[in-house]
């Protein structure tokens, strides 16, 4: 339910419907009947998942949310605000963001960005999304102020309407350049989409701190660190307990 | 190649793994010509901890020779024999550009982890669990070291392999943490622990200005070698530590107290059986903090607790309130190794310091396993153990 006024960017502190409440915490309450039931560690299993359910109902947040601290805002957006501070001047910062293109060499997520037309005011995009498909849409610039903030928002049609927005500030004494950036998007199917999406490991908020990690390291430094391809002593199942830990990335 | 693997808790490992390679263009292969185990590694080893996975390679006290660069590495040649400090420094961000390279923003390749324990997460560091990057360590016939030109330091002709390696780490160690103690004209400094840190702190301490070092410990060989350094010495086996400390300072408590021992404190009395049994689950308590409660009961009313030792996540009951009430001031960290390199050296080729003192124990790295038991329970006198990666067991004459 999209409001036109101010009101609708505020943060909720109750995000769940009372249908959503209702209905979560009669599960909660069920399971918890149920592990009372059961021996042993099922009965253990059932009695947390009922416990977390019916708190997550109590609080009016939603289970992926009481687990994640996702925001959400009242009409319906998820909104994600994440900052960073970089060692080079604002004017270089801009001018890397400006050139959409860039985008995908820290954006974890987008497959690929292409500016498109005079000035470069659109672009189109195509991102990763879970389980292995890909969503792709048009996106437009509406605010652009050179060594200060860039805005954009997607174009009518897209799957998932989104809209971002730059901010390039001076960092105090030698410290270089704060990054502000917030993103503002609503997954397919609402909330339920979003939970999904997030148990897909596909979570917006730790997300875009990892981008943005990532574009630090890439501005100072060149490249991203990995231990990826090193020897160890490690025999097969091992190494999927290293993997849990370790950065499966190179740039 | 050999390395020493970690197998699980108190299971230290010779084994056969690959040999490493430059995987990013930063890189560089050194052949190591000596590494040594640093008290820090025991705390791996006895799983306090978090995030070692079977078949971790450790070591982060390693030297030697480069036998392969990046492309992207402009400074460091084949050849050179150089010393790696533990922690990593990208060498670019604000952190590396201030000297505080131990708190470097980017080497951390897995920094999440780092941050849920810490907030933020401080450098990447060699051998050292993968909170702190899960990167290989050194204590191997090679290894692969990162950012060479940032990190790398070209050891002066004329030094010995045994004069230079604890540059890597426990020598700037001891050193910061003297630093850390605030050392005015006139000051009379206390260090719990004369391991090896201990015993560079109280030089350290000495060179700094300190006119009066006294050093507390239970093991009469270090406590021995502590006086060798010009310190006094407590045995807190025999003696109440701070009521001693105090008349030796006629009554006005030490200036500075140095922590050089870290999470895994002995104690006595009910204190130190809770933090025991505590530390044991791993949840209640990770560390054992007996020294730091010690260093800050100890410590003059305004004066300074330098925390040299290392700490992981959380410890109870430190008397905060005679922190406060006292005026202290307490100074931490993991060593910013870089910073200190040049001037350590200078100190070891005028003579100044002698690294080499503190070596109890040369041994292969076939014979790690046996060097981490004797280290970690100081039998034989064990203060500090050398490993050869490239020695054979058999050659071996013991060391006395």
């Amino acid at each position: 339910m999209t409001r036109d006024h101010q009101d609708s960017r505020r943060e909720s502190p109750q995000n769940s419907s009372p249908a959503e409440r209702l209905l979560f915490g009669g599960l909660g309450a069920g399971l918890i009947a149920l592990s009372l039931r059961q021996r042993g560690g099922m009965g253990v299993v059932l009695g947390t998942g009922g416990a977390l359910l019916l708190a997550g109902a109590a609080m009016g947040q939603g289970l992926g949310e009481t687990l994640t601290r996702v925001r959400r805002t009242e009409d319906d957006h998820i909104k994600v605000q994440k900052a960073v501070t970089i060692g080079l001047d604002a004017g270089e910062l801009y001018t890397f963001w400006r050139d959409f293109e860039n985008l995908p060499r820290f954006m974890d997520h987008l497959e690929s960005v292409k500016v498109q037309g005079e000035g470069g005011q659109r672009s189109h995009w195509v991102a990763k999304a879970p389980a292995g498909t890909s969503v792709e849409w048009d996106a437009e610039i509406t605010a652009d102020e050179p060594g200060r903030r860039i805005a954009w928002r997607s174009l009518e049609g897209a799957t998932v309407p989104n809209e971002g927005e730059v901010e390039f500030r001076p960092a105090p004494g030698d410290r270089g350049t704060e990054i502000h950036v917030s993103l503002t998007y609503r997954p397919p199917g609402g909330t339920l989409g979003a939970t999904v999406a997030r148990l897909l490991g596909e979570d917006p908020d730790v997300q875009i701190g990892q981008d943005l990690r990532r574009l630090k390291r890439l501005l100072e430094v060149g490249h991203v660190p990995t231990t990826e391809g090193q020897s160890s002593g490690r025999k097969g199942p091992m190494k999927a307990e290293a993997k849990m830990y370790d950065n499966r990335r190179t740039s | 190649m050999k390395a020493v693997v970690w197998q699980g808790v108190n299971r230290m490992g010779v084994e056969t793994v690959p040999d490493p390679q430059i995987l990013q263009p930063t890189d560089a292969i050194v052949r190591v010509t000596k590494t040594a185990i640093c008290g820090s590694d025991l705390h791996l080893m006895d799983g306090y901890v978090p995030s070692m996975v079977h078949g971790d390679i450790v070591g982060h006290e390693f030297m030697g020779e480069v036998v392969e660069v990046g492309a992207e590495v402009r400074k460091v040649k084949v050849g050179d024999r150089v010393i790696v400090p533990f922690p990593i420094a990208c060498g670019k961000c604000w952190y590396c550009q201030k000297g505080l390279t131990s708190l470097c923003d980017n080497s951390n390749p897995n920094p999440g982890l780092a941050e849920k324990f810490w907030g933020y997460s401080p450098a990447g560091l060699y051998g050292y669990s993968h909170i702190t990057g899960g990167y290989a360590g050194g204590q191997a016939q090679f290894a692969r070291t990162v950012y060479a030109d940032a990190n790398l330091y070209k050891v002066p002709e004329g030094l010995t392999d045994e004069q230079v390696l604890f540059l890597t780490d426990i020598l700037p160690t001891g050193y910061m943490g003297a630093e850390h103690c605030n050392i005015h004209g006139g000051d009379v400094v206390a260090v719990f622990g004369c391991g090896p840190v201990g015993l560079f702190g109280i030089a350290s301490a000495f060179l700094l200005g300190a006119e009066r070092v006294i050093a507390i410990d239970r093991f009469p060989e270090r406590l021995e070698m502590a006086r060798s350094y010009g310190a006094e010495t407590i045995n807190y086996e025999e003696e109440n530590v701070f009521e001693r400390l105090r008349e030796m300072t006629g009554g006005r408590g030490p200036d500075s107290v140095m922590d050089a021992v870290g999470l895994e404190a002995q104690a006595h009395g009910f204190l130190g059986v809770a933090d025991a049994v505590k530390q044991t689950t791993r949840v209640l308590e990770s560390d054992r903090p007996h020294a730091l409660r010690a260093a800050i009961m100890a410590c003059r009313k305004g004066g300074t607790v330098s925390v040299p030792g290392v700490y992981g996540g959380l410890a109870d009951k430190i008397p905060v309130g005679a922190f406060m009430n006292k005026g202290l001031t307490m100074r931490t960290g993991q060593t910013h190794v870089h910073r200190y390199l040049d001037t350590l050296t200078g100190h070891i080729q005028r003579g100044e310091i002698d690294p080499t003192r503190i070596i109890t124990h040369r041994l292969s790295l076939e014979e790690a396993p046996h060097a981490y038991e004797i280290f970690k329970h100081k039998h034989d006198g064990c203060i500090k153990c050398v490993l050869d990666p490239w020695a054979d067991p058999k050659d071996h004459a013991p060391v006395k």
